[in-house]
């Protein structure tokens, strides 16, 4: 070997350490690009294909939709707007989201509102049996919406609350309330008990440390809460669909489901519409926020 | 006193709180307050329902009339019931299945996130696309997706590769039914379980990989002896999140078939809201879902205390 190709590899092999610290020097480039990017890609390639096929289905027109033989079904020849301009002109679903929409942000600000104060009873006032009162309430998250729609249903007819969203702005907060109070108490640990004593001590009430000094300081926290708390609450399937009847009241998930499906024919491209429609404000609130999504989310699971 | 007196001859006179801020500092009346609107809302629309709940699956109650107290006669209908059967039996086989699947899988694309890749957070940030999409908005893709006549798959596999010369019946009947609705799943959860998963991998120090790396591991040693028992506790929690939610899933199965063909994907969820809402038989439908509960409570545990147990053994030799 000569001294130029000597030096050439250990140029690479230092490139590569720094690049890759891990990047061991039997790991060759084709052994990684087989072992990780190859399924790695066929990973995102599956994960993003029932989106790229609601996208394209949206656009296309009928004839292309229904004919696969013509048209290559993976790409639009004429793209059209004819299926959005139904959804949006010949249908109720801007009512649709509108009512997701105030549905979402009621019970959001609901949640965090009794989240945060109770985040902060267990966290920071340490009462006696603090940590059970924690305990009980993380249960709750474990007790799934399948198994009390029934008896709610019941309790929301009796209370004249049925086909009205308030319904639904009462009831989410049993699945948000437990998700947010775990959150909060793992953000309330993190900030130093030390800034709240010297509070007390220049003779602040709790309730003005509560409001100046630990609330600011969580804002991060707040934040992520109250973004999850719009998606579950966007997401939102089965009380929906159980406590809410008139077509113009309902949500967007169950509206598509049960108003766009009409009769034996299917208006696929309306359906996909409305579907990509419903998921577009979730992604975009989504990808605004996707740092503090992703590090909640694992930040939560980690408590 | 007297250094009280005197200091307030030079500073400005503090006012005196009112009953009702003093009422607020009062730690007592604080936590109960603070309290309150959480344990208030959650006592009110989730115990209460609960018992009511177990109550009414012990009565007659349809929808606009109250039940009255009938013992165990909707459980000994069930039993007689081979759709009630149906649906618990495949209750249990979608959630085993798709726990299998979505944590191979999950696990495999956390470990792929995991090495150093090129655009990793936006690759992270898609990866996490299917789980914040509402369901059912995903599940009607799902459905055009398996469409008898258009499914593009079909499309694929027919007309691109020429493999098979007639189009997949995905829905058509029960079997393939049932395994489309279980990949529709697995889809829809390998996000959730592979992000918390790579959380988990990235508490795992390097140092333990250079180690085992200088006494001459092999890349499946490492994972079996380090990777692996590191991540059980986060596996442990994150499972008994998705048995419980797999097992209880609704809205998927609901969005796809219905229950369909011939009510042989119904999920005991599904079967519970066919009964109970649609159907107006109230008791039928709480009988279910109350019939879901011990399935619940053995699946946590299991999943619990199984990997939990495994925790503490290596958590003595390692810490």
């Amino acid at each position: 070997m000569s001294d130029a190709a000597a030096a050439a590899n250990t140029a690479e092999g230092k490139q590569s350490a720094t690049v890759a610290p891990e990047l061991m020097s039997w790991d060759t480039r084709t052994r990684r690009v087989v072992t990780i990017y190859v399924p790695l890609a066929c990973f995102v390639f599956i994960l993003l294909f029932p989106f790229y096929w609601m996208t394209i289905t949206a656009f296309k027109p009928n004839h292309e939709l229904y004919n696969l033989r013509d048209y290559n079904p993976l790409w639009i020849s004429s793209p059209t707007l004819d299926h959005i301009h139904h959804l949006l002109f010949n249908t109720a679903y801007p009512s649709w989201l509108m009512t997701t929409m105030g549905i979402a942000v009621g019970s959001t600000f609901l949640s965090l509102f009794a989240a945060t104060l109770a985040a902060y009873a267990i966290q920071r006032l340490r009462f006696k049996g603090s940590q059970y009162v924690g305990l009980a309430i993380y249960l709750a998250y474990l007790v799934p919406p399948s198994i009390l729609f029934i008896p709610l249903a019941l309790m929301v007819f009796k209370l004249g609350l049925f086909d009205s969203p308030f319904a639904l702005i009462l009831t989410y907060p049993t699945f948000l309330i437990p998700f947010c109070t775990w959150l909060l108490i793992g953000y309330f640990k993190s900030i130093p008990y030390e800034l709240e004593e010297c509070a007390l001590i220049d003779g602040a009430t709790r309730l003005q440390i509560l409001t100046k000094i630990t609330l600011p300081l969580a804002t991060p926290g707040l934040i992520s809460a109250g973004i999850f708390s719009f998606t579950l609450s966007w997401n939102e399937f089965i009380y929906a669909l159980a406590f809410i009847s008139s077509s113009e009241k309902k949500t967007v998930p169950v509206a598509i489901l049960t108003e766009l499906v009409t009769g034996d024919v299917y208006q696929w491209g309306a359906l996909m519409a409305g579907s990509l429609l419903g998921s577009l404000p979730v992604a975009i609130f989504y990808s605004f926020f996707v740092d503090y999504y992703v590090s909640s989310l694992t930040g939560a699971v980690k408590e | 006193m007297d250094a009280t007196t005197s200091a307030i001859a030079w500073t400005k006179q503090r006012p005196q709180p009112s009953a009702l801020v003093r009422l607020f500092d009062w730690k007592p009346f604080l936590i109960f307050a603070c309290m309150l609107p959480a344990v208030g809302l959650l006592m009110v629309f989730l115990t209460y329902p609960l018992g009511l709940g177990i109550w009414l699956a012990f009565t007659d109650a349809t929808i606009g009339r109250d039940g009255k107290w009938i013992g165990l006669e909707n459980f000994i209908w069930l039993a007689e019931d081979p759709i009630f059967w149906s649906s618990v039996f495949y209750s249990v086989f979608y959630t085993a299945v798709a726990t299998v699947g979505k944590f191979g899988l999950g696990l495999w694309l956390a470990l792929l996130l995991n090495n150093h890749i090129p655009f990793k957070s936006i690759v992270r940030a898609i990866v996490l696309l299917p789980w914040i999409v509402p369901t059912v908005l995903s599940a009607i893709a799902f459905w055009w997706i398996y469409d008898a006549q258009f499914s593009v798959i079909s499309w694929f596999v027919v007309d691109v590769l020429g493999l098979r010369d007639r189009y997949f019946d995905f829905l058509g009947s029960a079997w393939p039914a049932r395994w489309s609705l279980i990949a529709a799943n697995i889809w829809r959860g390998i996000p959730f379980v592979a992000i918390t998963l790579l959380a988990g991998l990235q508490t795992i120090s390097p140092s333990l990989y250079e180690a085992a790396l200088l006494d001459g591991s092999t890349g499946w040693q490492r994972f079996r002896y380090i990777t692996f028992p590191l991540l059980l506790p986060i596996l442990a929690i994150v499972m008994t999140f998705s048995i419980i939610f797999t097992f209880t899933d609704f809205q998927l199965v609901y969005a796809i078939t219905r229950g369909g063909p011939v009510n042989s994907t119904h999920l005991m969820a599904t079967l519970a809201f066919q009964r109970g809402i649609p159907g107006g038989q109230l008791a039928e439908g709480a009988a279910i879902a109350v019939a879901m509960i011990p399935f619940l409570v053995f699946a946590t545990l299991f999943s619990y205390f199984a990997l939990a147990r495994r925790k503490w053994q290596q958590g003595e030799s390692n810490d």
